[in-house]
Order: C-alpha cells, then structure tokens, then sequence
C-alpha cells in the first residue's frame, strides 16, 4: 500500500498553482528507478519471510507476498545494496542492471 | 533490557502502508529509514513537523511530496516550538487519537533548534522529538555539528598535519534532554531496528515530552558504501561509540551492555570520514568511550 505515481500537468498560467504553500500528501510524479547499477533480485526458494530487509529498506520498496516471500517495487528501488547485505540467508543478490538480459 | 518490553513490535505486525515513500534522499541513506519506520509505528494520524535539512530537502520537492502523511517544514531552529503548536491546534480543534512528531537532524536538535527544543520540554508538550543523527550539518555539505565525533573531518573540521579533523566529542544531549525531567527519552540506531520500534511504540503512549535520538549513518557524509549504512550504525553500539538507553521517572536505563565492545578501527576503517586517523587519534576515541562507559555502567544498569 503505497502512493502511487501519477500524470502531471505543468501549470500554464498562475492560477493553476495551488493558491498556499499546502499541497497534498503522497503526491508522486516521477520515480527513483534509474538511480540503479545494481538491482537486488530475490530468490523466492532461499527467502524465509524473516522480513529484515523489508524492516531496512530505507525506501520502503519491499513488501511481503501472500506466499510470506518478499517482493521489491522496481520503480522505486536505487539499489543501495542493504537489503542484499541485510539478509543472513542470502536470499538477495545484486545484479547489474546492464546484464539483465543475459 | 526486558523493562517495558511489553511495547515489542514483530516487523509482520507493521502496517503495510508505507507513508515516506519516492523520497529522493541518497541510495542507501540511514535517517530515511528513521523516518520510514517512525511512521509506521505512529500511523497515518500523524502531523510530522521539519526543520530544513535532508529529510524536509528530499520529500518535499514540488511537486513531489513524499510524506503521504500530514507534514510541515518550519523554521530551522522552530521544530520544538511548531510541534507544541501543531499539538495545540489540534486539540482546540477537538481532534482525537493523533501522533505529533518532530524529525530534526544533529544540527537541528544539538545546535540551532536546542532553544525551541528545551522550550517545548519544559512546557509538558504532548510531542514525539526525533532527532535522526548522522553527525553533520549533511543536506549543506557536511558541516561540523554538535554531535560530530571526535576525529571526524568534515568541511568545516579538516584534517590535516595538526588537527585530527573534529577536535570535540559528541554533546551529551540524550542526557541534557533527561536533565529537563522530561517524561520519556531514549537512544536507538539504525542498527537496532527492533530497539526502535519498541521505543517508538512506547512513545507513542507516553503522555507529555518524548525525546528519542536515533543514530542515522549517512554514506555521502560518512564516505561508506551504501550497503553498510545499517551494519555500521550496528557497529557503532557494538564498539561503545554510541549506546542504546531509556530515561524515564528519574532514571537512566542502559538496554545493552556488551560483554566486550567489538573493534572501534574496524567501524572507523569502514568510513572516509575517518581515514587518515593515527593511532594516537584512536586512543583519544577509546579513552572517551571508556569515561563514558564507566559512568553508565555505574548509575545506569
Ligand atoms: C536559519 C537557517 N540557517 C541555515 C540554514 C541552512 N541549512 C539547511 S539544512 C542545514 C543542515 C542541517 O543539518 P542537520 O540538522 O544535521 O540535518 P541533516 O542535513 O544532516 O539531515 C543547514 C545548515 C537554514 N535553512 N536556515
Ligand atoms: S546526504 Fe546523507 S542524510 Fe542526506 S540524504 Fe544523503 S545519505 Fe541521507
Ligand atoms: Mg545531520
């Protein structure tokens, strides 16, 4: 459960600014996912459900799945690597973004 | 340790939402995770209040916004004295079941906002004051703080032939903030997130004043690698360079006390900030910590 991006029309003329300094919450228009070299990638079979890397994840991209797996929103993540160092089981591993296709 | 353990939170009972979320804080940063995870505990009822620094910096970037909670940015040295509004305001409203937070970093708690900070204290406020602490002035280009370790270089503490970088030792503002009396403070790192939540959650029912001052690493301002950010706030408790306690009804409460501290030149080694320590600038580190760990473990166990 989390904000979701949304489309942004660039204000034309002054009056499509909000008329405060208040704005809403949660109000996404762009996302972090090519701040990326590496990607974590998780192993579903080595994974326990622990929840570690969801508990520090210092972007709140992981989530837990039905099955107690953990699953990472990609358009969110940068890869900082935490997760993947995190986890004592290493069920996390980082990949190049580039090698993806191999 | 096992004194109010009773507010233990497992990570699989914390609510799904997330309400810092598409911040644009640096991969791998440790006060995101303070944050993201205070949130969490205290929900969306919440009126977070900020003074200028990374964590205001990094979320509100319109038309970005990263809170998907209520939150505010005040004045830098304001926090203390905009929570103590904020709370007022909404009860004059008539609102209920609410959390007021403050999330101010070292510079912000330490130095420029210790006044409104003291201020709000001393008045009983019913407030939560975070201070996430990574060590520096970092959303302006790490600039020496009160709460910069001795032997940090920093932009403002360099470190050269004749200074080892920072030539103070952190403020003891943990204690300071217990010396007002206040109703409840405690220390926790980002290395000890289970710590965090239960001191979070026991917060979250104090009536009046909390103080919780969280070690937060910052890999820019540290020179470490994005993936140690919370191996490193870990090693910081394991070594005695920092230490997780509770005050409360005039009492300080040590929650762990290592048998024997894990090495300091293993955490310094692992930081930029730290490289060009000579010896005699780790025995300066380690004497301090000892000082201080000989008084906690006296009055504080
Ligand atoms: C009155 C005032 N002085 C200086 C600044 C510039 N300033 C903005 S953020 C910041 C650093 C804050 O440091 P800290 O509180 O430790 O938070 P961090 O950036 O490390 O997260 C400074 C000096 C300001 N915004 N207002
Ligand atoms: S400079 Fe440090 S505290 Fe600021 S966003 Fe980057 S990692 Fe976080
Ligand atoms: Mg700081």
């Amino acid at each position: 459960m989390r904000p979701k991006v949304r489309a942004y029309k660039r204000p034309d003329k002054i009056s499509d600014y909000p008329s405060t300094p208040a704005f809403e919450s949660g109000h996404l228009v762009s996302k972090n996912a090519g701040w990326r070299t590496f990607k974590p990638v998780v192993d579903p079979e080595k994974c326990v459900g622990c929840l570690r890397c969801y508990l520090v994840c210092p972007d709140g991209v992981i989530s837990r799945t039905e099955d107690n797996k953990v699953e990472i929103d990609y358009d969110f993540c940068k890869g900082c690597g935490i997760c993947a160092h995190e986890c004592k089981l290493d069920a996390i591993t980082m990949k190049k973004e580039a090698d993806e296709d191999e | 340790m096992t004194r109010m353990s009773n507010y233990n939170i497992r990570p699989k009972d914390l609510t799904d939402q997330e309400f810092f979320y598409g911040h644009k804080a640096c991969a791998g940063c440790g006060a995101t995770i303070a944050v993201r995870l205070a949130l969490k505990v205290l929900g969306e009822r919440t009126f977070s209040v900020l003074p200028a620094n990374c964590m205001s910096a990094v979320s509100f970037i319109y038309p970005q916004m990263a809170f998907a909670t209520n939150a505010m940015i005040a004045p830098f040295p304001a926090t203390g004295a905009m929570l103590s509004g904020v709370a007022a305001g909404a009860k004059a409203l008539g609102l209920k079941d609410f959390q007021t937070v403050g999330f101010a970093g070292d510079g912000g708690t330490a130095d420029i906002g210790f006044q409104a900070l003291s201020g709000a204290i001393d008045r009983g406020d019913d407030i939560l004051y975070i201070c996430y602490d990574n060590e520096a002035y970092m959303n302006t280009g790490i600039q020496k703080s009160g709460l910069t370790p001795y032997g940090t270089k920093t932009t403002t503490s360099p470190a050269g032939e004749n200074l080892p970088g920072s030539v103070k030792h952190k403020k003891n503002m943990f204690e300071i903030v217990a010396a007002h009396g206040i109703a409840y403070a405690a220390t926790a790192s980002i290395g000890y997130p289970n710590d965090f939540l239960r001191k979070l959650n026991k917060a979250k029912s104090v009536r009046g004043p909390v103080y919780l001052h969280i070690l937060a690493s910052c890999p820019t301002g540290w020179g470490s690698k994005t993936e140690l950010s919370v191996e490193l706030a870990k090693d910081a408790v394991d070594s005695g360079l920092w230490y997780l306690a509770e005050y409360e009804n005039d009492e300080f409460k040590l929650n762990v006390n290592p048998k024997e501290f894990a090495s300091v030149e293993n955490y310094l080694s692992k930081q930029g900030r730290f490289k060009h320590l000579k010896e005699e600038d780790i025995n300066v580190i380690i004497e301090h910590r000892d000082k201080k760990w000989e008084k906690m473990r006296k009055t504080w166990l």
